[in-house]
């Protein structure tokens, strides 16, 4: 903060150069010495734990066999990579990721929509349409694991028993299903948060010039509203896939990865080879194929969706 | 032909009645202005014939259709909104055009009503632009050229200039008064800026508390008000009022005695009143003169003056402690605390009754 307002006073006067020569020196070394120690700490923060996953990627480092720790060059990325989980872990981060992008924002646009129109408990029906977001996900996930998915003493079981179906067990029948409703349920209220909040700066007057000008519901919902809605649906995909891109509280607590590597993504293929199979070396190597992937990830959707953000907001 | 006629009209709010019982014929071609304070239902009346709000009771009608219950898109009306409201994501193109291609009008003649539009209004050079690259004053000519393509039979403007600054306001009140003459069309204007009412109207129509005051070209409502609301809200700056007493009456004229102690014989019909009844009179500021404290019985003590170059206007106050307004000519020179005559101009003094009504006077002006 302190940083930026310097730098616009400095660019609001360029006129007095003459003087900055001796005065401003003085001025930016006091601003150098004053930033440093946080920009030092940041930079210790982020360069050593960096530095440390790199080193241990490059070397032999099992838990199980101390003392050999000898460099391996690239090796542990051959084998992270040609492990029979990477393929698969790739693709369930990828199907875990886009579905519960899609659900979250398809549904949350439509129910935002929805409760923009003014019915009577309004309030109520906001504030519960928001509170999963704020309940802890090894919670979250083991609610519905015990209390609405279990095949015996679930609701859902007992909904099925009631119209007389046979209860679905569907952390083995359904397993990346039932993680994609999990956390579904989490992310969507997010979206609902944003979109409806969005909704509340959508001018009447707009609406009311298309209500004159012949559009019906549909066509101002599609004309209008949905228009008015695309920066806020911007922020909540590149937000949610930052995040959904590290799910990890959810299959932990439900599945552990499987059946098989039916539902293990990415962060809990890492946790599996460092903490299950005390292989530090390779999940290293995993983290920063992770990192990358995250990056490619942050790159496309800023070139994709945070261009037309920044486009709008000058 | 748009000759809208609204019958016994009244609109209720969670139990507030904001229109109470309107009645109000506009004719073809006319430029009908509503004015009136803040809160007055004169927006809400507007919304009621565009159908955007629902009517509680009474009806609308447009060249004898009923259109009371019609949806806003098929009462052949185009309103022009105080914020444009106009669409950020669509440019001026397709913000004009929105209306004919949701109507599913062929493409060849959407683009020759918008080309058409654009020449009236010289927006051409600005058809692909965003609204967000446009200043105020070329956002107002895109929505009131979304309201031209449509070839609506009435035009609604709600206080379409009240987003502008001073001078672009003047400019654009030229142009809607000319945009008017060229498209001899039917325009329905809301304002609260009786400048705007004045100089843009054939008829205004002066709306207190949900109710019709007085409907009347500019002139008639100046000459002759017929309650003190609206000779107080007609005229810049307002018309000063003095509490009287009749002293005594016959049938060419009304003798009064101000607050002050002033007596004045005025130009008044006596039918209404008797002597002793309790009055208001009425005066504007440019008719009444400055004149030396000997030549005249009515004697004010001068406080502010505000010099505008070419008028000065001077507050002044009366001996029962009352304070008028007068409007001097540019070089007035008047001291605070001067003790100064006025010449009231009898035959544009109003008379007003306890309850407000105009009394009225004897050679009625032809508006």
């Amino acid at each position: 903060m302190n940083t930026t307002s310097l730098d616009s006073r400095t660019t609001q006067q360029p006129e007095d150069k003459a003087r900055q020569g001796g005065v401003s020196r003085y001025e930016n070394r006091l601003r150098l010495a004053t930033v440093s120690p946080s920009v030092l700490l940041l930079l210790v923060w982020m360069i050593v734990p960096l530095a440390m996953t790199i080193y241990f990627s490059t070397i032999r480092y099992n838990l199980l066999y101390p003392g050999e720790n000898d460099f391996v060059g690239l090796e542990n990325f051959y084998y992270f990579i040609t492990d029979a989980g990477f393929l698969a872990g790739a693709a369930n981060t990828l199907i875990l990721v886009g579905s519960v992008l899609l659900i979250s924002v398809v549904l949350g646009v439509l129910i935002s929509v929805l409760v923009d129109i003014d019915f009577w408990g309004r309030g109520l029906v906001r504030v519960m349409l928001i509170s999963p977001f704020f309940i802890m996900p090894t919670v979250s996930a083991l609610v519905w694991k015990n209390l609405l998915l279990h095949p015996v003493s679930g609701i859902f079981a007992a909904i099925w028993r009631f119209f007389g179906a046979t209860p679905v067990d569907w952390f083995t029948h359904y397993p990346m299903f039932s993680i994609i409703m999990i956390v579904s349920w989490q992310w969507l209220p997010f979206a609902i948060l944003i979109l409806m909040t969005a909704m509340q700066s959508l001018d009447q007057e707009q609406k009311d010039a298309a209500r004159l000008d012949g559009a019906g519901p549909l066509a101002i919902f599609w004309h209008i509203t949905l228009p008015h809605l695309s920066r806020p649906i911007a922020v909540v995909v590149m937000i949610e896939t930052i995040f959904l891109l590290s799910v990890f509280a959810e299959i932990y607590t439900t599945t552990s990865g499987g059946p098989g590597y039916e539902t293990t993504n990415l962060a809990y293929l890492i946790y599996n080879q460092a903490l299950l199979q005390f292989d530090v070396g390779m999940a290293s190597a995993g983290g920063l194929i992770a990192v990358v992937i995250a990056n490619i990830a942050a790159f496309v959707l800023i070139r994709l969706i945070g261009k037309n953000l920044t486009d709008k907001a000058s | 032909m748009a000759d809208l006629k609204i019958r016994k009209l009244r609109k209720v709010f969670d139990g507030l009645e904001i229109i109470k019982g309107v009645d109000l014929d506009i004719n073809d071609h006319e430029f009908v202005v509503f004015v009136g304070p803040s809160g007055c239902g004169k927006s809400t009346l507007l919304r009621l014939i565009a159908g955007l709000e629902e009517v509680t009771s009474g009806t609308i009608s447009l060249d004898g259709r009923d259109i009371t219950d019609v949806t806003p898109a098929k009462r052949d009306l185009a309103m022009v909104f105080q914020t444009y409201a106009l669409y950020p994501h669509m440019s001026v193109r397709k913000n004009m055009s929105f209306a004919l291609d949701l109507a599913g009008i062929d493409k060849s003649e959407v683009e020759a009503k918008v080309q058409d539009a654009a020449r009236i209004l010289e927006l051409g050079h600005l058809l692909e632009r965003k609204p967000k690259a446009l200043s105020g004053g070329q956002r107002q000519r895109v929505a009131i050229g979304r309201a031209i393509v449509r070839n609506p039979k009435v035009f609604l403007f709600d206080e379409p200039l009240s987003n502008l600054d001073a001078a672009l306001r003047v400019q654009m009140r030229l142009e809607l008064a000319r945009l008017h003459h060229d498209l001899n069309a039917t325009m329905i204007y809301v304002t609260h800026d009786q400048v705007e009412a004045m100089t843009l109207a054939d008829k205004v129509v002066v709306l207190n508390g949900g109710r019709i005051e007085q409907v009347g070209s500019p002139m008639a409502l100046y000459h002759n008000p017929v309650n003190q609301f609206v000779a107080g809200f007609i005229g810049t700056p307002k018309m000063g009022f003095l509490d009287a007493r009749v002293i005594s009456t016959d049938p060419h004229s009304v003798t009064i005695e101000l607050a002050a102690g002033t007596r004045l014989q005025l130009p008044i019909s006596g039918a209404r009143v008797s002597a002793g009844n309790k009055v208001t009179l009425g005066i504007r500021p440019e008719h009444i003169e400055v004149v030396k404290a000997s030549e005249s019985a009515f004697q004010v003590e001068m406080d502010v003056t505000e010099h505008l170059g070419s008028d000065t206007f001077c507050y002044v106050r009366t001996s029962s402690g009352e304070t008028l307004t007068v409007r001097a000519p540019g070089d007035f020179t008047g001291e605070f605390g001067q003790r100064v005559g006025l010449a009231l101009d009898l035959n544009h003094c109003h008379l007003f009754d306890e309850s407000g009504l105009t009394i009225p006077k004897l050679n009625q002006r032809a508006a």
